[in-house]
């Protein structure tokens, strides 16, 4: 089958039940959106879909099939997404594995409101966790996100 | 290697695999854009290598699990190097004796110790290169070393002017003998050390680029997934492996030690394929096990006398004549590490070495594992350390438990294989933090002083049966079982800690904080009933028996000070103190607290003290302050695995829930200045935040929350301001 991942088409053939996270993990070599739970609790291996933040633990790869995929690997060509760079300004990693998830359910949140209040950002993302507790510095990133792309830095 | 590699350097080469760790699969810890390893690159030693480019790499043997030590440790060597902080990058090292824990002997990352474990030796690290940098410079020059000076990444030389870069001098140096002494820096010199600096992988963990264990590629790399005992200790009677076998994927199905493993072309058709396996199990001995017997078998311990930890005075004589006796029991549960990343390794082995790839806390105890297993001597065994998606003790394997998997399916499939835990592997694969139950009494003299405190312990051992036991098990009592039960700090002139070990089956291990986790919250809450029973305010109550511990009191008073206590607060909510010394720091918090009418606890804000000593970076220490406190706050409201017919009855994140962003309080951290040896701060931060929890809980409520987690049963109907 054939898909479209961070603007390119590529084919794969993997039986069409595959969840959507381990084709682009295995079959693509995309590592970056990553397992956490495989049962859409945990948010780690949230890609867009047509512009929807999708779990793709429970994807099936044939409802991804004839729309754009985005991963974390996609979401800018080199770091300068409003979000990956607030995210290095206030430097929310800790171990880091979440991060993809939280980067990605974020850029979903930013679209749809670009000036997110405190509990926009709760109802927002609370699909996703974050073991290392980074919470307190995903929230400030996301508001100083928002501060970018108003000030014009959105891509 | 290049010609002009010096002779330091190829010897050391010889006893690492330093030059081609991760250069294969590119996981290598590397700035983007830059090529992996330069030729006549200046090795000065085990830990640092400069190249000509004027790249500074760093060489950690410390894992970096989130705590920010790749930063931290660079920053110590780039102090003394004189370095241009920009040009510095860490590579992980391999498992070799120079990178083994300074204090423990082995490679291990743990105990909230990498700083005070490496701080000496990478200072020193740095401050050779520098001298073999100015030497080189000066010869150039023909000039005395003693009249340059560094900075930032130059040597100058101010009488003519002259300067050359470290990368223009990286291959002249390379030529030289490392000086036998050096001298350090006066730290008020310091110019890295001590300033709040951006960790130096935070770019990678930000694009998907960051490699963890379960990240790793290589050719022919197959996945397995293995069948685990459904009961702990249970062993494979038979099985069918037909149906797996006929999956489209699968490569092969073979009994391991640790259960039957379906090795196949990835996840999918291996999970796939142990859904379809059929194993019969001989469940063995833990077969009736059950958490809710456990309990009644430790409540019945904790009322005998046990080994005794700490004996100050005749707590027994002063409890039967003081004014007022105070009782509770306390309890905590088993907890699993939830990393999110689950446990998995890669192996790929071959006739006369092995080499593996994983997230690990334990090098040196992988290496020998992994020898032992594959019938190699332990330096065939190369061990590649990615980065780890959270570790909190878990991936600090004392049976490397996750490399045997790898390298007994390797063996068996004859082919590199990366063995992955589902999460449902991972919440069920034991190793928990041991369930405690506390009996405590507490006397109160005439004036409402406490002059006695006995407080009785019953748990497990983690470190019996462990290569640590020798040094951590004393007269039968590990001390990981009474840490911060012991050393309570209250001046209290009877006090006594006991201790039962008892011998339950299931498997227990270092839990972020280990036995802090539990005694941190047992023995602040119950202070704080000692303190209302004495009509005392809990923090006048606390300062007053702390006159001897400065450090202590210090963070209190701060914590105290920046929280308000005393001030009034927003009505329906509570605030509560604790305190806590763990692993060389001491961390005082303020949480405020509300209960709403259903019984759930909303943390609204927690403010935090700490004094780790000296400071490396002061927003790691913030950022561990942060982490620790909503790691425990899951625990408070939502952490407990339990057992029945022998099986855990958690799975995954919705049965062993995990705090979320909504339920995240605001945190406040205040660092205290200090010249002291250096503390931990991966850990510390965890003990004090339950027993502040709960106590503010009280205050909002009147209701005393003795056993975690917090069940709404034990709250409901509780919401609003206490009525006295």
């Amino acid at each position: 089958m054939k898909l479209t991942v961070n603007g390119k088409i590529v084919e794969v053939e993997a039986e069409p039940g595959t969840p959507l996270l381990w084709v682009l993990r295995d079959h693509l070599g995309l590592t970056g959106t990553k397992y956490g739970c495989g049962m859409a609790q945990c948010g780690a291996c949230t890609v867009h879909l047509a512009g929807e933040a999708v779990r793709s633990c429970v994807t099936p790869v044939s409802r991804a099939v004839g729309k754009p995929i985005t991963t974390i690997e996609g979401l800018s060509p080199n770091l300068n997404h409003p979000l990956q760079r607030a995210w290095i300004e206030i430097d929310v990693p800790q171990c880091g594995y979440c991060q993809s998830g939280q980067i990605m359910a974020a850029a979903v949140l930013l679209a749809a409101n670009p000036k997110p209040t405190d509990k926009d950002i709760d109802d927002g993302m609370a699909g996703n966790i974050c073991r290392c507790g980074t919470y307190p510095r995903i929230r400030r990133a996301i508001h100083r996100a928002a501060e970018l792309m108003a000030r014009g830095g959105a891509r | 290697m290049s010609a002009t590699h010096s002779i330091p350097r190829r010897k050391f080469l010889q006893s690492s695999a330093m030059a081609t760790a991760g250069l294969l699969i590119g996981f290598r810890f590397a700035l983007k854009g830059e090529a992996a390893e330069e030729s006549g690159e200046f090795t000065p030693n085990a830990f640092l290598r400069i190249a000509p480019s004027g790249r500074v790499t760093v060489i950690v043997g410390k894992s970096e699990m989130g705590q920010g030590v790749y930063t931290a440790l660079a920053m110590i060597a780039a102090e003394e190097l004189d370095a241009d902080w920009n040009k510095v990058r860490v590579e992980s090292a391999p498992a070799a004796p120079a990178y083994f824990h300074t204090a423990f002997g082995t490679q291990l990352t743990g105990g909230s110790s990498s700083v005070w474990s490496d701080y000496d030796q990478f200072r020193k690290a740095g401050a050779v290169a520098r001298a073999m940098l100015v030497s080189a410079a000066a010869q150039n020059w023909k000039v005395e070393p003693a009249s340059c000076r560094t900075e930032n990444g130059v040597v100058i030389h101010e009488a003519s002017k002259r300067r050359l870069a470290y990368g223009a001098l990286a291959t002249a140096a390379a030529k030289l003998s490392p000086p036998a002494e050096v001298a350090l820096k006066d730290p008020k010199n310091f110019r890295i050390i001590g300033k709040a600096t951006k960790r130096l992988d935070t770019p990678e963990k930000t694009n998907g680029s960051a490699i963890f264990g379960i990240d790793v590629k290589m050719p022919g790399l197959l996945t397995a997934l293995i069948a685990r005992p459904p009961v702990y200790g249970a062993k494979v009677r038979s099985f069918n492996a037909d149906k797996a076998r006929a999956i489209a994927g699968v490569k092969g199905v073979y009994q391991v030690p640790s259960g039957v493993a379906v090795v196949a072309d990835g996840f999918w058709p291996a999970k796939r394929g142990r859904d379809a396996l059929v194993v019969e199990w001989d469940e063995g001995a833990m077969a009736d096990f059950s958490t809710a017997k456990q309990r009644e078998e430790y409540a019945a311990l904790a009322l005998k006398p046990g080994l005794v930890a700490r004996n100050d005075g005749d707590a027994a004589k002063s409890l039967a004549s003081a004014a007022k006796k105070i009782e509770a029991i306390y309890e905590v549960p088993y907890l699993a590490h939830a990393t999110m990343e689950p446990m998995n390794c890669v192996a790929k082995l071959s006739e006369n070495s092995l080499e593996v790839w994983l997230g690990t806390q334990a090098q040196t105890i992988d290496q020998g594992a992994a020898a032992a297993a594959a019938g190699l001597k332990p330096e065939q065994v190369k061990v590649h350390t990615t980065f780890l998606g959270g570790g909190f003790g878990r991936r600090a394997s004392l049976h490397a438990q996750f490399v045997l998997d790898a390298v007994h399916v390797a063996k068996a499939a004859k082919a590199p294989v990366k063995v992955i835990w589902t999460r449902e592997d991972d919440m069920r694969g034991y190793y928990y933090r041991p369930i405690f139950y506390d009996r405590f009494a507490a006397g109160l003299d005439a004036g409402g002083n406490p002059v006695a405190w006995t407080h009785t312990i019953v748990t497990q051992s983690i470190m019996t049966g462990t290569p640590f036991e020798s040094f951590a098990v004393k007269d039968g009592i590990d001390g990981s079982s009474v840490e911060g039960s012991k050393e309570l700090p209250y001046e209290i002139p009877n006090l006594r800690v006991e201790l039962h070990t008892a011998k339950t089956g299931v498997p227990v291990h270092f839990w972020r904080s280990v036995g802090h986790s539990h005694s941190g919250f047992v023995t602040e809450s119950f202070f704080d009933e000692v303190a209302h029973a004495a009509g005392k305010d809990p923090l006048e109550l606390r300062r007053a028996l702390l006159a001897k511990h400065p450090r202590n009191l210090g963070v209190l008073n701060l914590a105290a000070e920046k929280a308000g206590w005393g001030k009034p607060l927003t009505a329906g909510r509570g605030r509560g103190i604790a305190l806590h010394e763990s692993f060389g720091s001491f961390v005082a918090q303020v949480a405020e607290v509300s209960v709403s009418p259903a019984g759930v606890p909303r943390v609204h804000r927690v403010v935090c003290a700490i004094d780790c000593g000296q400071i490396v970076n002061p927003d790691t220490i913030k950022a561990q302050m942060e982490s620790c406190i909503n790691f425990a706050l899951t625990a408070v409201l939502y952490g407990e695995i339990t057992l029945d017919r022998g099986r855990v009855q958690q799975s995954n994140f919705h049965d062993y829930k995990m705090l979320r962003m909504h339920e995240a309080p605001q945190i406040e951290v205040h660092i205290m200045p200090s010249t002291e040896k250096h503390g931990g701060v991966g850990e510390p931060g965890v003990p004090p935040l339950a027993g502040a929890v709960v106590n503010a809980i009280f205050a909002a409520t009147g209701k005393r929350i003795r056993r975690l987690p917090i069940r709404a049963e034990d709250l409901k109907g509780a919401a609003g301001v206490k009525a006295s």
